[in-house]
């Protein structure tokens, strides 16, 4: 089974959100990229199905050099080989019509994305892969059996859960669940030596004209401050809830 | 050149979300000059869609689509998007239609913003406000294709009742490959979901054990609530993962949200942070969770839970 895994190149989640360029660009001044964490969660599952079952893993980003390092990382995590799309990820759409290439021409069975990335929270790439590729597709898939070209997959959906069956060639949008937390690997240094030597392989990419265009970012106003309220007196809580915020 | 809005039901019922959507495609409807028509997937009644400035109505019952399957709902969406020549497809934010918007969009080879939390600023180029970096900031994105889909976020719209008279018309796509096969679904009933929930109550570590969360469970059922967890509380097992909520689990957009024994760290913060109004039960007041909230207690749950029930109890019975 040939394993593609995508990875988005993502600010850590402690990172403080700034724009620079009159609000037009988030600033990367200061802050520290990793593994879009839903995206760790399925590369996790990725090393489960290459040591159990002799899958080949390959991880893909479409960016610019700077995401190398986060590439690298995954490599150290155990994937095998890495692929990266020289063009900037600009708008969801366009991303994935990159990684549909990747897809077909690297003919992989199973393409592993992350539910959505911490960044622009789009939440469609992994879909629009799947739709392009005319592969199916499991979003928010919190389990994943693969015996030949069978699956059964398990997806969160609101309120509960549902148990799928379907076959390969699959897209899935990945996240906590398909593996425990517990589960998730920080690199050795016997990993982090091996990385280097994995081939990371650079392409051109294709012609996709962005459909969406950021125009500005803004960040939320200041809050103001807390109304506490004393422990001895929660009347006057039910009642602020009641009567000032009309909420219960 | 209708405003296509997907209006979904659970059991044959409308969600609530039904009516926001319906309410954004009127807004939309009314900057671009045209009708809205709402779709609906195996619901029986749609004449409450009337209230919220629907024109028309296109009914599809389908027993192949009686669970849902993001291929075949997104291919009914797909067909009646042309059918009307629809320039503009509402979508809300539910687990369903996140899994069916990037399908749509390539089957309409559609921009697609999603978790928008505002009207349209402009119509030409076709601009929204969206949530992003987890709510950490909003962007302003602009739609460049002919066709465009929009996902609104919950609740970020809110109800406007726009009342008329809708017409319906009975609509049969034509669905072939599905590609996947429900072949089980686990969900309690009797329980508000947290996508779904205006109130979630959410417990934090601060509650040192499952043991003691049968008083969140009773403040969330006097409230009608869902219950909700941070992280670590999932991770250790106490809850189930279907409960955490953050950057790295579900995210919340409630009318309230009550956190009881969470410290407030950024990734909690953010996941939550959509939500209207909050209130902390913390025994620190230096948690960070005071300086995001709305209304505070400093205090210690396992006193300040079991009375704010009995007095929410009574309050209740009052109304
Ligand atoms: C990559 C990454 C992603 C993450 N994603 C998420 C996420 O999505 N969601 C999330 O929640 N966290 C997330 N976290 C974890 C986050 O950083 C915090 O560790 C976590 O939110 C803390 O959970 P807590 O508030 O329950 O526990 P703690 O931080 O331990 O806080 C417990 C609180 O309970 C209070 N308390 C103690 N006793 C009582 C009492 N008797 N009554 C009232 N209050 C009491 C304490 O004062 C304290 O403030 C993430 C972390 C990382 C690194």
């Amino acid at each position: 089974m040939k394993i593609l895994v995508c990875i988005s190149h993502v600010p850590d989640t402690t990172s403080k959100i700034n724009f620079t360029d009159g609000d037009t660009k988030f600033d990367t001044n200061g802050v520290q990229f990793v593994i879009n964490p839903n995206d760790e969660f399925g590369l996790t599952r990725a090393m489960w199905f290459k040591e159990k079952q002799s899958a080949h893993v390959t991880v893909v980003n479409v960016g610019g050099p700077e995401t190398e390092p986060t590439l690298r990382k995954a490599l150290a995590i155990g994937a095998d080989a890495a692929i990266r799309v020289n063009t900037p990820a600009t708008d969801g759409f366009s991303v994935a019509k990159q990684l549909a290439q990747v897809v077909t021409d690297g003919n992989y069975d199973l393409v592993i994305a992350g539910r959505e990335s911490i960044d622009y929270n789009g939440g469609m790439v992994p879909g629009m892969i799947a739709g392009l590729t005319n592969a199916n597709f499991v979003n928010n898939c919190i389990n994943l059996e693969i015996e030949g070209t069978s699956v059964t997959a398990v997806r969160e959906i609101d309120g509960g859960k549902e148990t799928v069956s379907t076959t390969l060639p699959l897209v899935i949008g990945g996240q906590k669940g398909i593996v425990e937390e517990s589960d998730l690997r920080i690199p050795n240094m016997r990993g982090i030596m091996m990385a280097r030597q994995k081939p990371l392989t650079v392409t051109e990419p294709v012609a996709a004209n962005a459909e969406t265009n950021s125009v500005k970012f803004e960040k939320p106003a200041p809050k103001g401050a807390v109304k506490l309220v004393s422990p001895d007196n929660l009347d006057e809580l039910i009642n602020l809830l009641h009567n000032e915020a009309k909420v219960i | 050149m209708s405003v296509l809005v997907y209006t979904e039901s659970e059991q044959g019922k409308l969600k609530k979300t039904a009516f926001e959507v319906a309410s954004y495609a009127k807004a939309v409807a009314e900057q671009l000059g045209t009708t809205v028509t709402a779709i609906t997937i195996n619901a029986d009644d749609t004449s409450p869609l009337s209230n919220y400035g629907v024109d028309k109505v296109l009914t599809v019952t389908s027993s192949e689509l009686s669970t849902f399957n993001a291929k075949g709902f997104a291919e009914v969406l797909h067909q009646a998007a042309e059918k009307e020549e629809s320039k503009v497809v509402v979508l809300s934010s539910s687990a369903n239609s996140k899994y069916l918007a990037p399908l749509l969009a390539v089957y309409l080879n559609a921009g697609y913003a999603s978790n928008v939390i505002a009207a349209p600023s402009s119509t030409s180029p076709f601009t929204v406000k969206r949530s992003a970096f987890t709510n950490k900031a909003f962007e302003e994105i602009s739609i460049n294709t002919d066709v465009k889909i929009i996902g609104v976020s919950n609740n970020a719209f809110g109800l406007i009742e726009n009342s008329g008279a809708a017409s319906e018309e009975t609509f049969s796509p034509s669905i072939t490959d599905l590609g996947i096969k429900v072949e089980s679904v686990d969900k309690a009933s009797d329980k508000v979901s947290i996508a779904d929930a205006e109130i979630v109550v959410s417990g934090g570590r601060g509650l040192k054990g499952p043991e003691n969360w049968g008083m969140i469970e009773e403040l969330a059922e006097v409230l009608g609530a869902a219950t909700a967890c941070s992280k670590p509380v999932s991770d250790l097992g106490w809850r189930p993962h279907a409960e955490h909520v953050g950057q790295t689990g579900k995210p919340v957009a409630s009318n309230l949200y009550i956190a009881i024994g969470i410290s407030g760290a950024i990734q909690h913060l953010a996941g939550i942070n959509a939500s209207k109004v909050k209130v902390v039960i913390n025994t620190d007041p230096e948690a960070p969770f005071f300086k995001a909230a709305d209304y505070g207690v400093v205090g210690d749950a396992f006193q300040v839970v079991p009375e704010l029930i009995e007095k929410l109890k009574s309050f209740k019975a009052q109304q």
